[in-house]
C-alpha cells in the first residue's frame, strides 16, 4: 500500500469500511478522513484561534477535506459566518465587500480553486485589500491523481503573479506561526497574503483503500 | 432587440435611487456604474470598473457586514450571467438587506452590442427564484419601478431580485471615480471606519 506511507498518525483510527453518506463534507471526492475527536489534528484548531483573535467575521469557503475541521469550527462559531461558495472567485469579491463594510474575512479553498480566482484577484491590488486566504495543497507530495498536478504546481506562481504574497506551512508545528504572520501582514499592513498548507501537512489522499 | 416599451436605463436608476437615504449602492462594471454616477455621486457608491461577475458578491459581503443598512446592487445582464452562481450563494445566506437589480438590455452594450443569453433563453428572474430568492420579479413599467423603490429600505424582507428590461441604446458615459482605494475608503469613512 504505497499510498499509505503518507497517512498521518491522527488518521490512524479512521475506519476503512464505514461510509457516512450524511456527512456533507464528504461530497468532495478527495475527502481524506472523517473529523472525529479521536483523529482531529491540532493545527486547524490553532488556525481557528488565530482567526478569532484577529476578529475575522466572514469566512467564505469552497469545501476541502483538508479544511473540513476548520470549516466545522467556523460554522459552529457565533462570531463568524461561514459562507459556502459556488466558485472560489466569489470569495475574493465577497471579502472586498466585507472590507468596505468594516469586517475582516478569510477565504478557505484548495489549490485547484486558485485558478478560478485569477481575474478577481485584481481586487486585492485595486483596493489594497487586507486579503488573507488559506489554501490546502493538492498535486504535490505523493499525489495519486494526475489531474491535480498542473494547478497544484502553478498555485504559488499564480498568486505571486497576481500580487499576493505566499507563505507555506509543511509541518504541524509551524502552522501557528505562519498563519499568525500571514494574518498580521494581511490585516495590519493591507498586504494580500496566501498561506499554502502543504499536502505533506495534510496527508495525501489514499485512493486505494 | 426591437421590442417596444423598453425602459430607459438612466430613468430607471434615477427613480430607484431618488430616495436612497443611507443605502450603499454597488454598480456593476460598464454602463451600470455610469448610470449610478449619472444619478449623482455619493459617498456610498461602490463603482466597479472591472471584476466582471463580482458585483453581487461585493454586495453580499457589504450586506452581511452592515445588516442594518440597505445594500443595492445594480448591474447588467452580462455581468450577472458571469457571476450567476452568486445568486445561489445569496439564496443560501438570505441577507434581508440586499437587493439585486439587473438592467437587462439583452446584449453586451460596452463591446459592440453582441447578444447575451437573456436575448434568447436565459430567464434571470426564474434563475434567482430557483436559487432561493423568493422575492424575485420582472418590472416593465416606470410605475412599477416607482412602487418598488421604497422596498429597498426594508432591511428585513430581502433578499430581493428584480430584472428590468431596458432599451439597448448606448448612452454617453457618465464617468465616476475609478480609483479603487478611494472608492472603498470613502465608503468606509462614510460608515465611520478610520484608515488603518
Amino acid at each position: 500500500m504505497p499510498f499509505s506511507l503518507f497517512r498521518k498518525p491522527w488518521l490512524a483510527l479512521q475506519s476503512r469500511t464505514e461510509m457516512h453518506p450524511v456527512n456533507r463534507l464528504e461530497m468532495k471526492m478527495h475527502a481524506r478522513a472523517d473529523v472525529t475527536a479521536e483523529n482531529a489534528a491540532s493545527w486547524p484548531e490553532e488556525i481557528f484561534a488565530i482567526l478569532q483573535r484577529f476578529d475575522v467575521r466572514q469566512v467564505p469557503y469552497v469545501p476541502d477535506a483538508g479544511h473540513s475541521q476548520l470549516i466545522e469550527r467556523v460554522l459552529g462559531a457565533s462570531s463568524m459566518r461561514g459562507i459556502a461558495l459556488t466558485t472560489e472567485e466569489e470569495g475574493v469579491a465577497l471579502l472586498a465587500g466585507a472590507w468596505a463594510g468594516g469586517q475582516r474575512g478569510v477565504l478557505l479553498m484548495q489549490s485547484s480553486g486558485v485558478g478560478n480566482c485569477v481575474n478577481m484577484l485584481s481586487l486585492t491590488q485595486i483596493f489594497r485589500l487586507p486579503f488573507l486566504t488559506l489554501v490546502t495543497m493538492r498535486g504535490e507530495w505523493g499525489e495519486f491523481n494526475p489531474w491535480q498536478v498542473p494547478m497544484g504546481s502553478s498555485t504559488a506562481a499564480v498568486f505571486e503573479l497576481s500580487g499576493v504574497k505566499v507563505l507555506r506551512a509543511s509541518h504541524p508545528e509551524e502552522v501557528r506561526e505562519v498563519v499568525e504572520a500571514a494574518a498580521g501582514q494581511a490585516y495590519n499592513a493591507c498586504t494580500p497574503t496566501a498561506v499554502l498548507l502543504s499536502q505533506r501537512l495534510i496527508g495525501a489522499k489514499d485512493f486505494t483503500k | 432587440m426591437s421590442k417596444a416599451n423598453l425602459l430607459e436605463r438612466r430613468s430607471v436608476v434615477a427613480s430607484l435611487l431618488a430616495e436612497r437615504k443611507d443605502a450603499i449602492v454597488v454598480g456593476g462594471l460598464g454602463a451600470s456604474t455610469y448610470d449610478i454616477a449619472a444619478a449623482g455621486d455619493h459617498d456610498r457608491n461602490f463603482y466597479l470598473w472591472g471584476a466582471m461577475g463580482g458585483a453581487v458578491m461585493i454586495g453580499l459581503g457589504l450586506a452581511l457586514a452592515q445588516p442594518k443598512l440597505p445594500v443595492v446592487v445594480i448591474t447588467g445582464d452580462g455581468e450577472m450571467l458571469m457571476g450567476i452562481g452568486s445568486l445561489a450563494t445569496v439564496g443560501l445566506q438570505k441577507p434581508g438587506n440586499l437587493t439585486i437589480i439587473v438592467l437587462d438590455n439583452e446584449c453586451y452594450g460596452e463591446t459592440g452590442g453582441q447578444a447575451s443569453h437573456t436575448a434568447a433563453a436565459a430567464d434571470l428572474v426564474g434563475i434567482a427564484r430557483a436559487c432561493g430568492i423568493a422575492e424575485a420579479r420582472a418590472m416593465t413599467t416606470m410605475a412599477e419601478i416607482e412602487a418598488f423603490s421604497p422596498s429597498l429600505q426594508d432591511v428585513s424582507a430581502g433578499p430581493r431580485f428584480a430584472s428590468v428590461k431596458i432599451d439597448a441604446a448606448n448612452l454617453e458615459r457618465a464617468l465616476s471615480n475609478r480609483d479603487g482605494t478611494f472608492i472603498v475608503n470613502r465608503i468606509r469613512g462614510a460608515l465611520g471606519f478610520r484608515p488603518i
